[in-house]
């Protein structure tokens, strides 16, 4: 992510050279929780950082040249929120530390951007004293003008900069205005460098008391006057926090993304597979008919599209994630939750890494980095690949799709499929949360750690970001289908074709592939799978996905299912009972190998990983056996 | 004198003590919660608990645990 070069070399160590071009080199963006930084950061630096509208989305310094006002030969850092330079969690060490210039790798920055968010600004301002402490040029950023007009807010700007001695500006990133004010700082900046700064009177003692009774002054000083409290949230608040509707309208939100992402994915999904069925079979005709048409179309075609039509229901499930995200919700979610979180013995700030692992656990565990404690935060990182991720999703969707009738109840406003989807969901967060039980039982006595919440207001997601986030996610999504699966499906190809004997090509049951698949064909049988799951279990531990791109292979290769859909291939050779501990399987299983690099690494050994892989594979299987076994006297 | 998590809802009041661990008053000074700041009883979480107030114009949410050890001079005619 990290894009200045490595050779930077601090100012003061080449004095020489550094007088005759221009001398500032690295800018940091500080400032709280929520303030606006990284939205900054992405308007700056033309770069997408993940924004949200809630406390703690960045926790990692992130670099990019500010490219968008023109100044590519500087390098914006982006900095974990913090409230002080004080350190108790490992998102605001990081900040600290880059800095104060002791990050290895980092530059020490030379002027500072402090971003606060204008509409409470007695709090924000307790941040000013501790940063201009550090002695950098620093440019006061009141972010969200915009909140603060529409709620009759005032903030007199140039009292403000005599009294802080400091340049304050007045700026709304998320809408652009006022920005112009950042590249004439950094011409000032860049003269102002070796100069003296002048003396500012600040707390002595940098205690939050101390810090807070100056902000108070200062803000009573410069005529501060803070803007109602919007009424939008409030009333938005009374219902969707309200002792019986929010809990209710919790569900039906949760209900409602499942059930769109069946009613309205599925056709598009279908509508996408009939048209690259439709241009693969075009690509056939122009081909000779030899292994190389087999390779491509039959290999490779079948394989990366059976997965690549799963797109259109990974984005409308970004839709709703973004939607949650950016109008604040996700913080009532929190709030409505913390009940169950509690009971099993987990902090309230586990819930939002716990959230976002719907999506992707890898960013998830990244944002346990805001969990002061270490031991929940080790349970955190353990228990969040059990939630459902987007890389589940195409699995899900194509045994539901083949095995659950289409059935509508209570007038069509809730389908059996939907209800399918929503107890996978259920299955995994149980299994998250008896894990974490244990955990907390027998291997971390916990200490109850505080439930602290900030709820912000309530804000419109803009069509901006939410395009954005669908372009990054449609982008990741194609890029894996385009490098892992495809890379898979070779392999997989391959392997079923060979050995290749007096120049003919092996058939599925006698390559290697068949071979690998009967062998071990008897430890999954009691789970109902056959040979030709197992293989495709055994491709998706690099990534859960991969599955379906193997299963596309091996059954488009197969001479009796050649001529049919995946689905109907599937109904054709698994039984009801096979396919729905199929599902359970992959509910528990750990099969994703970026999240076990990412667990070992914030966790600094290899013994979390594999304690984690072996755990969920085991409950996994046992999980599918007994599901097998207990369908197969039932249906 | 009256504990955070005792005040109902509507409940005003500036507060007097916090006697929570370094870490934890650490945070909720930076929130706000610091002797001398004002405080207000929003409403509850669905289950009763955690119950969010407002300080400086913040909204913040406590679980009666954490309120409990902070304390509280109510205002008076502000309750309806």
């Amino acid at each position: 992510m990290s894009c200045h070069a490595p050779v930077l070399e601090q100012i003061e160590e080449n004095p020489k050279t550094a007088s005759t071009a221009s001398r500032l080199r690295t800018v940091a963006l500080v400032g709280p929780p929520n303030s606006g930084k990284s939205t900054l950061f992405n308007r700056l630096t033309g770069m997408r950082q993940k924004v949200a509208n809630y406390p703690g989305v960045t926790v990692e310094h992130h670099s990019g040249r500010m490219k968008s006002i023109g100044r590519s030969d500087l390098t914006l850092i982006d900095l974990p929120g913090i409230y002080s330079l004080s350190t108790y969690s490992e998102d605001a060490r990081v900040a600290v530390e880059v800095l104060t210039g002791k990050m290895p790798g980092v530059p020490r920055p030379d002027c500072v951007l402090l971003v606060l968010d204008a509409t409470h600004m007695n709090r924000q301002l307790m941040l000013a004293a501790p940063v201009f402490s550090i002695g950098l040029p620093t440019l006061v950023l009141l972010n969200m003008s915009d909140q603060l007009e529409l709620r009759g807010g005032k903030i007199d700007t140039l009292a403000l900069a005599r009294e802080l001695g400091h340049p304050v500006a007045l700026i709304s990133a998320a809408k652009d205005i006022g920005l112009e004010v950042v590249p004439d700082f950094l011409v000032q900046a860049d003269g102002t460098l070796n100069t003296k700064l002048r003396p500012v009177q600040l707390p002595v003692l940098q205690s939050p008391a101390a810090c807070r009774a100056w902000a108070s002054q200062v803000t009573t000083r410069t005529g501060y006057q803070s803007p109602a409290v919007s009424r939008w949230t409030q009333r938005l608040d009374s219902i969707l926090l309200h002792r019986v509707a929010g809990p209710l309208i919790f569900l039906a939100v949760v209900f409602a993304v499942f059930q769109v992402v069946f009613s309205i994915g599925q056709p598009l999904s279908d509508g996408l597979g009939a048209l690259l069925d439709h241009v693969g079979a075009g690509l056939g005709q122009m081909l000779p008919d030899n292994w190389l048409r087999l390779l491509l179309l039959d290999g490779i075609w079948r394989g990366v599209t059976s997965v690549l039509v799963f797109l259109p229901q990974i984005l409308l499930l970004f839709l709703f994630i973004g939607v949650l995200e950016d109008s604040g919700y996700l913080a009532r979610a929190a709030l409505i939750a913390d009940r169950v979180m509690r009971s099993i013995g987990l902090n309230g700030k586990a819930f939002i890494p716990l959230l976002s692992a719907y999506a992707c656990a890898v960013p998830a565990i990244m944002a346990t980095r805001t969990i002061e404690n270490k031991r929940e935060r080790l349970a955190t990182i353990l228990i969040a690949p059990f939630m459902t991720c987007s890389a589940r999703l195409p699995i899900y969707t194509l045994i539901i799709a083949a095995f659950v009738p289409h059935r509508l109840f209570l007038g069509g406003l809730i389908g059996l499929r939907a209800l399918v989807m929503l107890g996978l969901y259920g299955l995994g967060f149980c299994a998250a949360l008896i894990t974490a039980r244990i955990l907390n039982s027998s291997v971390m006595k916990a200490s109850p750690a505080p439930f602290i919440l900030e709820l912000p207001q309530y804000r419109w997601p803009t069509l901006q970001s939410l395009g954005l986030r669908l372009y990054d996610r449609g982008k990741l999504f194609l890029k894996k289908a385009g490098t892992v699966i495809l890379g898979v499906t070779f392999l997989v190809w391959s392997l079923s074709v060979i050995p290749v004997r007096g120049g003919q090509l092996s058939d599925l049951s006698t390559s290697v592939i068949g071979h690998l698949g009967h062998g071990i064909e008897p430890l999954i049988r009691p789970l109902g799978f056959n040979w030709k799951i197992g293989i495709g279990l055994l491709s998706s531990i690099v990534a859960r996905e991969v599955i379906v791109g193997t299963l596309g292979t091996l059954y488009g290769m197969d001479p009796g299912t050649h001529a049919l859909g995946l689905e109907a291939a599937l109904r054709h050779d698994i039984t009801a009972a096979g396919a729905i501990a199929l599902v359970v399987f992959f509910a528990f299983a750990m099969q994703c190998t970026s999240t076990l690099a990412v667990v070992r690494r914030e966790t600094n050994s290899w013994k979390f990983p594999a304690l984690q892989f072996t755990y969920m594979t085991t409950v996994a299987y046992l999980a599918a056996l007994i599901t097998n076994q207990v369908l197969l006297r039932l249906l | 004198m009256t504990l955070l998590s005792d005040a109902r809802v509507h409940d005003a009041g500036v507060v007097q003590t916090v006697n929570l661990a370094e870490e934890v008053s650490h945070y909720l000074a930076h929130l706000g919660f610091l002797p001398g700041t004002r405080v207000e009883v929003l409403r509850r979480a669905p289950a009763g608990d955690p119950t969010v107030y407002r300080v400086d114009n913040v909204e913040v949410a406590l679980r009666r645990d954490t309120a409990r050890h902070i304390t509280l001079k109510l205002e008076h005619g502000v309750g309806e």
